[in-house]
């Protein structure tokens, strides 16, 4: 690996947002994930909750991984954000059908 | 970035285990303390009476105790003594409020004259059990910052797991005395040798606090009723209010009879008795962790307290209850009889050397690039000075804690504060000291140092207690001798590990000129 300092700008620009796009995106998307697993799964409403949180961890696992895995940064937020859309429309669903 | 999966993974796992490894270094070398909490304690707690464990007894003394001390709190908690825990443990919240929580207070009593031990003020091994999870922060950063640190090294294993290929031949190949190559495979060694250790206790640290970090799912299911959820898992916690009346507590000793009958002899850890002067009052018995590896926090018997009747027994926990529930027990280990337990400490002083070696590999890595030059770039004499500070310093302080335990005076009032301070003290020493001694030198100094700490340990305690390794060792103190002589070793260990580094420091430069050719094929 190079000396950090002879890095340019726009290299340490996109390992930032690479960075973020792990940290936070991937948070949202494993919260987003186990809210789904918590509203969909056929067991009983705690069990639900306790598999949800339990499992949350391997979804951000997978967002951090993949966020460093892909090409570019730009597809690092898209890979989070676009599991993140799906879920948060499951989990808005399912929100809608225990309300009602 | 770089391109292929493989050379990415060993990006994220250099950089994620460089900017954490130093926290994450104490926080396993602390964790891996903590599995001997107790022991710990009792050396630094020598006037601590043991007397052989009778739980009707001590529940007999906690009752009278509380009965007397704090008639009007909301709640009472009762630890009852074990063969490792000598102390009878009392606490009580104060009524206040609803709304509001009360205040907690706790007593350690000699359980069998119901008096407040007499011993010297120290938090013991509790000291390391906190730092580990809270890291001397206020509530609740450190949890948080320990559980993210925790996210990290789940994130570390992993992607260690995907840059090394050949897994199982590289576990076969140890080469000694080859500088970094030697630290790059017992590295590995280490890491694949404890590996499923390492899983567990990662993954476990991130369930033990998924409540808090991850509170979503909760929030979603059950709105802001977040109570409700607790109540489901934990149904202890849901019980009757106090009317107003005063009532007489039965008994306790009759309860706990009756919960051990319905454990089939499982044993009792805590008693908890809600509005214990009012007619509603309740009784909740829980079931001792070291009953089974799946920890059971429901594990419960309650009861009315001023009738006796048995309320509820908890059910079998369900299925997801019973894997975090593992987590938990394997975690924490309290099932562990000694071999195990020993086990736990070898296996958790593995994971902090693979950690340690982690970050010596990458310093010497980048080292070499300088070994010519007089003046190493900034941040590469920074993470040398945070690599020793961490790990040598944590070692001083370490011991600079329990030399405080002994030196400072019985009697001094804040001594458990002091010792603590003395801690970070010594930490802190070690840190100015790396900063100022150049790389080699200092780690030379502060393992010596740390070697004569540990070394003279069980003297001090000789020159200082009545509890010295022959009598210990006499009496079947195990723990008592269990301490001394693993400080003895660790000492033993920091010398010969110091003399190691003072070696390698003179033939350095013929030795490090022949290496970068070798370190270029592998290096990644």
């Amino acid at each position: 690996m190079k000396s950090k300092t002879s890095l340019p700008l726009a290299y340490r620009f996109a390992v930032t947002s690479r960075v973020l796009a792990a940290v936070i995106g991937g948070y949202l998307m494993a919260s987003l994930a186990s809210i789904c697993l918590a509203l969909w799964l056929p067991t009983a409403r705690a069990d639900a909750v306790i598999t949800g949180m339990m499992s949350s961890f391997v979804f951000y696992l997978l967002a951090v991984l993949w966020c460093f895995a892909c090409r570019s940064a730009a597809r690092a937020w898209l890979g989070v954000m676009l599991p993140s859309a799906l879920f948060a429309t499951l989990a808005g669903v399912g929100f809608w059908m225990t309300r009602t | 970035m770089r391109e292929g999966f493989r050379q990415a993974m060993a990006w994220l796992h250099t950089w994620a285990g460089l900017i954490f490894g130093w926290l994450l270094f104490a926080i396993f070398l602390t964790g891996t303390l903590a599995y001997f909490k107790e022991e710990i304690s009792h050396w630094m707690q020598p006037e601590v009476q043991t007397h052989p464990v009778d739980d009707v007894r001590s529940l007999n003394v906690a009752q009278q105790y509380l009965q007397a001390n704090a008639p009007t709190a909301a709640r009472w908690f009762i630890n009852l003594p074990d063969a490792r825990e000598p102390g009878l443990s009392v606490m009580w919240q104060d009524k206040v409020d609803p709304g509001q929580r009360g205040n907690f207070m706790r007593k350690t009593l000699d359980p069998v004259s119901g008096l407040a031990v007499q011993a010297r003020e120290s938090m013991g091994g509790e000291f390391f059990y906190r730092f580990h999870f809270q890291l001397q922060m206020p509530y609740p950063w450190g949890r948080w910052l320990s559980t993210l640190a925790a996210m990290v090294m789940f994130v570390a294993l992993i992607t260690g797991i995907i840059t090394h290929k050949k897994i199982f031949k590289d576990f076969f190949t140890f080469r000694p005395r080859k500088g970094q190559r030697s630290w790059l495979d017992g590295h590995n060694a280490v890491g694949v040798l404890v590996l499923p250790f390492h899983l567990m206790i990662t993954y476990s640290s991130l369930v033990i606090f998924m409540s808090m970090v991850m509170p979503a799912p909760i929030l979603a299911a059950y709105g802001n009723d977040t109570q409700a959820f607790f109540s489901d898992v934990f149904p202890a916690t849901d019980n009757a209010p106090a009317l107003g009346q005063p009532g007489r507590l039965l008994p306790l000793a009759s309860m706990y009879q009756q919960a051990r009958a319905q454990w089939a002899g499982g044993h009792v850890e805590r008693v908890a008795v809600n509005n214990p002067s009012d007619v509603n009052a309740s009784v909740n018995v829980f079931r001792a962790g070291s009953d089974s590896v799946v920890h059971d926090f429901g594990s419960t018997v309650s009861f009315s307290g001023t009738t006796g009747e048995l309320l509820r027994v908890s059910g079998e926990p369900s299925l997801p209850a019973v894997v975090g529930g593992s987590f938990y027990g394997l975690h924490m280990g309290r099932f562990a009889g000694p071999v195990l337990r020993w086990l736990y400490f070898i296996c958790g002083l593995a994971g902090t050397a693979m950690i340690g070696t982690g970050l010596v590999i990458w310093l010497g890595k980048r080292q070499l690039k300088h070994a010519k030059a007089h003046v190493m770039p900034f941040e590469l004499r920074l993470v040398e000075v945070l690599n020793i500070a961490s790990m040598s310093g944590l070692l001083i302080a370490i011991a600079a804690f329990f030399w405080a335990n002994r030196l400072l005076p019985v009697s001094f009032a804040e001594r458990s504060g002091w010792e603590v301070q003395t801690f970070f003290i010594a930490w802190g020493l070690s840190l100015l000291h790396a900063s100022v001694r150049r790389g080699r030198r200092g780690w030379v100094e502060q393992l010596s140092v740390a070697a004569l700490l540990f070394m003279a340990i069980p003297v001090i305690n000789a020159l200082t207690t009545s509890h010295h390794l022959g009598v210990a060792l006499a009496s079947g103190d195990w723990a008592m001798a269990g301490f001394d002589l693993t400080c003895l070793a660790c000492g033993v260990f920091f010398a010969w590990a110091a003399r190691k580094m003072q070696r390698r420091g003179v033939p350095a430069p013929k030795a490090e000129r022949a290496r970068p050719l070798t370190l270029k094929r592998e290096a990644h």
